[in-house]
């Protein structure tokens, strides 16, 4: 294990047993990720980023299973965890903020007491220290205390639920948090604040982050690292700057054509041509083939394994292993 | 020539009722709209959640009857209209709404989803030519084969597929207008420009005017190239011009401070990012909206006038703008590159 990565997982399959068959969401999958810096997993929805981050707390809904691989937290496997530690586990080590921030507080309990109770789920503390604790971390994401801890979730706006969500992730100093799409159907000057927010708060309590997210302009922001993921599988990984500047994998580069943007000129951006594949029915030979532009016949035989690019750079493309680049 | 829709001093007001007894509160959720659009022309209207633009989207197309003003089509008031009348500008005037898999029958193949409207308006005499006509419908959005997608049922398709089954029908009763709600919210930013491009496409080649209507400013810029911007705030517009000098040279402070926010799919830009320029950064709300200018408890500019005084739109530089201060808020640029 590397002493500079929080946690490392290392081959990790993830499956749903249907009807009609069974889907792999997370193909034997590796990804570090490193102490104190931002990490983020890209894709396209069901690309398998959110049930990668819910191994992480072991939480994967059923009738997902862990079919094999570790999570390493601190040199420590999560996954062999007995019931008391797992319990340690969540929320005081790895805490999230889940996607829909509406539906994740309780509607008919005041934030404050909602506050306490998640604490002493955990660990022993009185409400007067809870309160406190509470107070700063309100404050600390720009909501005043004593207003939201005697409110009821829908009295405050979606922003505001979003921000408190941010809080109660904060309170067991946990290690690592995930944030799953945490500004997804917020204004964009909500959005903007929140990570002005988050941003804060990973300077300056060294909170290390994993940020998932289908839009890659607003990871730019972010990230220090990116990984992106297609049908259950990372095929690239690395630096923000060298991601957005010389990407590798040709799904990378169209997810970063396809992006809008108020800067550029508007006839530069297009689409990536297709849809996202259906899990059940995967093409053969690289899963990315039948939307890619430099797609030849070995990429419909043969599935690329994922290799070292460069320093730190990790890329799943044939065209990586005969030293050709993307222009 | 009359313009092909106007609106006229248009306000809309809900009254929200508040337990058995209290009296309604009315809340305005678009205040004195005035607003013409012509054959052909795309207009982006934007704004952030409750600013009131997708209600204008409901009077426009006839879902909402205003509470003040006139809705006129083709110079005449869409509910003062005979049965004739009104027909032609419901067929003339269609929606695309936001969320598409609620839009459309889950029982139902998207043949029958389509093949109904232009059966109902008489657009086909045989059961042969609906056939024909729903798969030139689908290979005119780009559902192609057409034979491929016709059996399928809403579930079976992705999100940006069922989005172009919308576009198919709002196009079937060969419309004048469409709107589209947040056509693209829900769909994936890989496949969100294929679906603008369509659009922009079906502007062109078949003469269709749009009103897109989206809280994002970045894909507003893609459909309406040539088109005109409004930006509305708390039921009100605060600037309309052209989209070219609209984004060019922002002049309301709020669009300013919308378009700061709008993230940079570019880590050199998006990380020297500098604050946004509001002084607070929650929305009023709108059920007790600030006196005088709606915008001046958020604004950087507001003076005493501002508190009393509501602004209304005049012309400055090349756009329309409503505010008291244009000439004193500064240029507005993205942070540099470092």
């Amino acid at each position: 294990m590397n002493e500079n990565n929080l946690i490392e997982i290392r081959d990790l399959s993830i499956e749903f047993k249907l009807r009609s068959g069974t889907i792999r969401a997370v193909d034997h999958v590796s990804l570090d990720i490193p102490r104190g810096q931002v990490t983020a997993l890209v894709g396209e929805s069901g690309s398998g980023k959110s049930t990668l981050a819910s191994a992480i707390l072991n939480i994967v809904s059923a009738p997902g299973t862990i079919k094999n691989g570790s999570i390493f937290i601190n040199g420590q496997d999560m996954l062999r965890y007995n019931a008391n530690r797992l319990r340690q586990h969540r929320w005081a080590d790895v805490s999230m903020v889940f996607q829909a921030a509406q539906n994740a507080l309780n509607p008919v309990m005041r934030i404050g007491d909602q506050m306490i109770e998640t604490v002493l789920a955990h660990q022993k503390m009185s409400k007067e220290e809870i309160n406190k604790k509470a107070s700063q971390l309100l404050d600390y994401v720009r909501l005043e205390p004593d207003r939201i801890l005697k409110a009821y979730p829908h009295e405050l706006s979606g922003g505001m639920k979003q921000r408190v969500m941010i809080a109660f992730s904060l309170l067991l100093d946990p290690q690592l948090v995930i944030l799953d799409e945490p500004t997804t159907a917020l204004d964009v000057i909500t959005q903007d604040y929140i990570f002005d927010i988050l941003l804060k708060v990973h300077k300056e309590m060294n909170i290390t982050m994993l940020l998932l997210s289908h839009d890659i302009s607003v990871v730019a922001r972010v990230a220090d690292r990116i990984g992106v993921m297609y049908a259950g599988k990372i095929v690239e990984v690395g630096e923000t700057f060298e991601m957005f500047e010389n990407a590798k994998h040709p799904y990378t580069a169209g997810l970063i054509q396809a992006a809008p943007s108020i800067l550029d000129d508007v006839n530069d951006n297009r689409s990536i041509k297709g849809s996202s594949p259906n899990l059940l029915n995967l093409p053969p030979g690289c899963a990315f083939h039948p939307r890619c532009e430099f797609a030849t016949d070995l990429c419909k035989q043969d599935e690329p394994r994922a290799i070292s690019v460069d320093s730190g750079r990790i890329s799943a493309c044939h065209l990586n292993e005969k030293g050709e680049m993307l222009a | 020539m009359s313009s092909l829709l106007e609106l006229r001093n248009i306000s809309m007001i809900f009254e929200q009722k508040s337990g058995m007894l209290g009296k309604p509160t009315p809340i305005s959720a678009m205040t004195d709209v005035q607003l013409s659009f012509e054959p052909g022309e795309i207009l982006a209207l934007v704004g952030e959640s409750g600013c009131g633009k997708t209600t204008l989207g409901k009077v426009v197309t006839g879902l909402h009857k205003p509470s003040k003003g006139q809705l006129l089509f083709q110079g005449k008031d869409v509910w003062n209209m005979n049965k004739a009348e009104f027909s032609e500008y419901r067929q003339s005037v269609q929606l695309v709404q936001q969320d598409s898999y609620a839009a459309l029958n889950p029982m139902r193949t998207i043949f029958q989803s389509l093949s109904d409207p232009i059966l109902q308006h008489k657009f086909v005499r045989s059961r042969k030519e609906v056939y024909e006509r729903v798969c030139e419908l689908l290979n005119t959005v780009g559902l192609t084969p057409p034979e491929q997608y016709i059996e399928k049922y809403p579930h079976q398709m992705s999100g940006g597929q069922r989005q172009r089954v919308l576009l198919a029908r709002a196009i079937s009763l060969k419309p004048k207008l469409i709107v589209a709600d947040e056509p693209v919210s829900m769909i994936d930013v890989s496949l969100r420009m294929a679906i603008l491009r369509l659009m922009s496409t079906l502007n062109k080649n078949l003469g269709i005017a749009f009103i897109y209507i989206t809280h994002d400013l970045a894909t507003a810029r893609y459909i309406a190239q040539h088109g005109r911007m409004a930006v509305m705030y708390l039921g009100k517009i605060v600037e309309q011009g052209s989209v070219h000098d609209v984004l060019a040279a922002p002049q309301h402070p709020y669009l300013q401070a919308l378009l700061s926010a709008v993230p940079v799919p570019n880590p050199r830009i998006a990380k020297a990012k500098r604050e946004l320029p509001l002084k607070s950064l929650d929305m009023p709300s709108i059920t007790n909206p600030p006196s005088g200018c709606s915008f001046h408890p958020r604004c950087l500019y507001a003076s005493q006038t501002c508190e009393q005084t509501a602004p209304s739109l005049m012309p400055s530089d090349k756009t329309i703008v409503s505010c008291h201060h244009v000439e004193k808020v500064p240029k507005w640029t993205i942070a540099t590159v470092k």
